[in-house]
C-alpha cells in the first residue's frame, strides 16, 4: 500500500515505518561498535604493556592497567568505548602521533574524491551497457558486456591499478602516476573542501586543476570500472524483467519507436530499484579504494588503514574501520530507505 | 535398456536411479552453455594443476638461482624469472595449491555454518529467527574486506588467519539464503508428516530441511569462489595473507610491484592466473544457476 500524506493514518504509518529504520540502523551501528571493540580485545598485542613498556615492574603495570580502565568488566569497557566514539574519540594513533579521528578527518575527502569520479564513470557507462545488452538479449553484444561485467569480478583491483600504471604512465605518458598531485603543486591551493579538485576551481588555478585531474584519473576510471560491472549486470536483469511485459508488447503494437520503448517505457520503472543498486556500488567503492589507493599511494583513508596495519597501529586501524563501516552502513540503509519511499508497491 | 533410457526414466525405480537421472539431466542442460562447460575446465584445469604440481611445474617454487635474476618470458622460463631467480611458471603452477585450498576451507567453513544458522533461524520462525536473523544482518551490512582486514590484524597476519577473516565475512550471505528456503517449505505437508511420526527436529533440519537447500547453496558458494579469491589474493598482496616463501598469486603480485616498470612480467604473470581462474567460477556459477535456481535465472 502506497503512503498516502494526505490522511493522519498514511502520516503515522510513515512515521513508525522511519522508527523502525531507525531502530535497525542504530542496531546495526552498535553491531559495528560490539565488533570493532571484540577486534580491540582480541589483539595479542597487550595495549596496557605497549605503554609502559616491557621492562617496567608489576605495580607500575597494575596502576596502568587501573588507570586505563581495563581492569574493569567487559560490558562497561564496553559502554565506555561506545561513549568515546559517540563523542568523537578515536583514541591516538601510535605511527602518526596524531589523534586517529583528525587523521581521518585529513585523509577521508581524499577518497570521497575518488570514489564519486568514480561512480560517475560507472553509472555513466554501466546503466547504457546494461540497457543496451538487454535490448540485444542473446547476441554476440550482450555476451560481450555479460564477459566484461563478469571481469569486473575477476581482476584483482590491485593488479589492474599495476597494470594501469605500467601501460598509461610508465609506457604511454598519458596521465600522472601515483600521489594526487604533483610535489610541485602540493599545497598550492588553499584546502576548502578537501576535494583537490573542487579548491582548484574554487582558487582559479588551472595549472593545479589540471595536474590534479590527471592524476586522478586512472584509479578513478579503475574504481569506475568495477562499480560499472555490477551496475551494467543489474541493469541488465531489471530491464529484461521489463521488456518481457505486455504493457511494452502494447507501446510496440501502437507503433512507438524502438527507442522510446526502451528509453521511456522500459526504463522509467527501473529507475528506483537502480537508486539501490548505485548506493550499494558507492558504498562499495569505499571498500574499493583500500587495495586502489594502496597501489597509486593515494593518501586516503584506504592507504591510511593499510599504513595502519602494517605498523599494528591498532587505534588507527579500528578508527579507520569504524568509519568506512559507518559510511558504508549509512549510505546502504539510505538507499534502503530511498527506495521504500520512492517505491509506492513496498513497505 | 541402454544406460541413458535408464537415466531417462520417467518412473524410476529406486532413489538412485532417480538421482543419477536427475544429475545426468542437470549434466545435459549444463553441457547446452558454453560458458559453464567452459568453467568447470578452468575449475578442472585448476584441480588438476594442483595435484599434479610437482610433475607440471619443471623447477621447485622455492628454489633459487641468483644468476638469472628478472630475466623475461623466454622458451626455458615461460612467464619469466623473479628478483631470486626462480621460476616464475612454476611457482604460479604450485600456488594453484594454495589458492584451491583457501577456496576449498573458506567453503567448508563459512557454507555449513550459515547453512544450519538459517536453516534453524527458519524452521522454528519467532524469537530464534529474529535473534539469529538480526545478527546475521549486522554482518551483512559491513563491508566484507575492511572487516576481513581487521581480523587478519587483530589475528595476525598469515595464511590460516587469512582463511578464518574470509570465512567469518563470508557465512551471513548463506544463512539469508537457507533460511529463505526453509521458510518455503517450512509448513509444507511433508514436514508435517515427518513430525507426525515423531522425528526431533535436528533429525528434520538435518535430514528433510538442509538437503533441499543444497542446490542453492552450491549455486551461491561457486559464485562466491571469485569474491574469496581476489579477497584472499588481496590479504596476500597487503602481506597480510600468505607469508614468503609461498608461491601465493598475491603475494607474487606484490613483490613483483616494485619492478612493475621494467620487469612487468613479474606481477602480471599471476594476476592472469587469479583471472583465469575467477572467470571461471563466474562461468560455471552463472550456468549452474540457469540450470539449479531457474527462478533466478538470468537475473543479475
Amino acid at each position: 500500500m502506497p503512503i498516502d500524506f494526505r490522511s493522519r493514518d498514511g502520516i503515522l504509518r510513515f512515521v513508525r515505518v522511519l522508527t523502525g529504520f531507525a531502530l535497525t540502523i542504530a542496531l546495526t551501528f552498535l553491531g559495528l561498535l560490539a565488533i570493532t571493540f571484540f577486534i580491540g580485545r582480541v589483539v595479542p598485542i597487550d595495549p596496557v604493556l605497549a605503554v609502559v613498556g616491557d621492562r617496567a615492574t608489576q605495580e607500575q603495570y597494575d596502576a596502568m592497567k587501573i588507570a586505563m580502565g581495563l581492569d574493569r568488566p567487559l560490558i562497561l569497557q564496553f559502554v565506555s568505548y561506545v561513549g568515546d566514539v559517540i563523542q568523537g574519540d578515536l583514541g591516538r594513533s601510535v605511527s602518526t602521533n596524531r589523534l586517529v579521528a583528525e587523521d581521518l578527518a585529513r585523509v577521508f575527502p581524499a577518497t570521497l574524491e575518488m570514489a564519486t569520479i568514480g561512480i560517475i564513470i560507472g553509472v555513466g557507462l554501466g546503466v547504457p551497457m546494461g540497457v543496451t545488452a538487454a535490448a540485444n538479449q542473446g547476441t554476440w553484444l550482450d555476451q560481450g558486456i555479460r564477459v566484461l561485467a563478469l571481469l569486473g569480478y575477476s581482476v584483482p583491483a590491485f593488479w589492474l591499478g599495476l597494470v594501469g600504471l605500467a601501460l598509461f604512465y610508465a609506457s604511454l605518458g598519458w596521465v600522472s602516476g601515483p600521489g594526487r598531485v604533483d610535489i610541485f603543486y602540493d599545497g598550492v591551493v588553499d584546502p576548502v573542501t578537501g576535494l583537490l579538485l573542487v579548491d582548484s576551481i574554487l582558487a582559479r588555478d588551472w595549472e593545479v586543476f589540471r595536474n590534479a585531474l590527471s592524476h586522478l584519473v586512472l584509479p578513478a576510471a579503475i574504481l569506475g570500472f568495477f562499480s560499472l560491472a555490477y551496475i551494467a549486470r543489474m541493469t541488465r536483469s531489471f530491464m529484461l524483467d521489463q521488456l518481457g511485459q505486455e504493457y511494452i508488447t502494447t507501446a510496440r503494437v501502437k507503433g512507438v519507436s524502438e527507442w522510446r520503448v526502451i528509453w521511456v517505457h522500459a526504463f522509467a520503472p527501473i529507475r528506483v530499484p537502480l537508486i539501490t543498486v548505485i548506493g550499494l556500488s558507492y558504498a562499495g567503492l569505499l571498500e574499493g579504494s583500500v587495495m586502489i589507493e594502496t597501489v597509486f599511494s593515494w593518501p586516503g583513508i584506504g592507504n591510511y588503514l593499510t599504513v595502519a596495519l602494517l605498523n599494528a597501529d591498532m587505534n588507527a586501524v579500528l578508527g579507520a574501520t569504524l568509519i568506512i563501516g559507518a559510511v558504508f552502513i549509512g549510505i546502504n540503509k539510505t538507499s534502503d530507505v530511498l527506495y521504500r519511499v520512492l517505491d509506492p508497491r513496498s513497505t | 535398456m541402454s544406460a541413458r533410457d535408464w537415466l531417462l526414466d520417467e518412473s524410476p525405480n529406486s532413489r538412485m536411479q532417480a538421482n543419477a537421472g536427475r544429475f545426468y539431466r542437470m549434466g545435459l542442460a549444463l553441457l547446452r552453455n558454453p560458458l559453464a562447460v567452459l568453467g568447470a575446465l578452468i575449475i578442472l584445469l585448476l584441480i588438476a594443476t594442483a595435484v599434479f604440481a610437482p610433475w607440471i611445474a619443471p623447477e621447485s617454487p622455492v628454489g633459487q638461482m641468483l644468476d638469472r635474476r628478472l630475466l623475461p618470458p623466454s622458451s626455458a622460463n615461460w612467464m619469466g624469472t623473479d628478483e631470486l631467480g626462480r621460476d616464475i611458471f612454476s611457482r604460479v603452477v604450485y600456488g594453484a595449491r594454495i589458492t584451491l585450498m583457501i577456496v576449498a576451507l573458506v567453503a567448508i567453513i563459512a557454507a555449513p555454518l550459515g547453512l544450519i544458522i538459517g536453516a534453524v533461524a527458519g524452521y522454528f520462525g519467532g524469537w530464534v529467527d529474529k535473534l539469529l536473523m538480526g545478527f546475521t544482518d549486522i554482518f551483512l551490512s559491513m563491508p566484507k574486506l575492511i572487516l576481513a582486514l581487521a581480523f587478519v590484524a587483530a589475528l595476525g597476519p598469515g595464511i590460516e588467519n587469512a582463511i578464518i577473516a574470509i570465512a567469518i565475512t563470508a557465512w551471513p550471505a548463506y544463512a539469508r539464503i537457507a533460511r529463505a528456503e526453509t521458510i518455503t517449505f517450512r509448513s509444507s505437508e511433508f514436514i508435517s508428516a515427518v513430525k507426525l511420526v515423531g522425528a526431533s527436529d535436528a533429525r528434520i533440519i538435518g535430514l528433510h530441511v538442509v538437503p533441499l537447500c543444497m542446490s542453492s547453496m552450491i549455486v551461491r558458494v561457486t559464485l562466491d569462489m571469485a569474491g574469496i579469491i581476489l579477497t584472499a589474493a588481496g590479504l596476500g598482496f597487503l602481506g597480510l595473507g600468505a607469508q614468503p616463501p609461498l608461491p601465493e598469486w598475491g603475494a607474487m603480485i606484490s613483490r613483483g610491484r616494485v619492478f612493475i616498470l621494467d620487469q612487468w612480467w613479474v606481477a602480471t604473470m599471476p594476476g592472469f592466473a587469479i583471472i583465469l581462474v575467477s572467470l571461471g567460477f563466474c562461468f560455471l556459477g552463472d550456468g549452474l544457476r540457469d540450470v539449479l535456481d531457474p527462478k533466478q535465472a538470468g537475473k543479475s
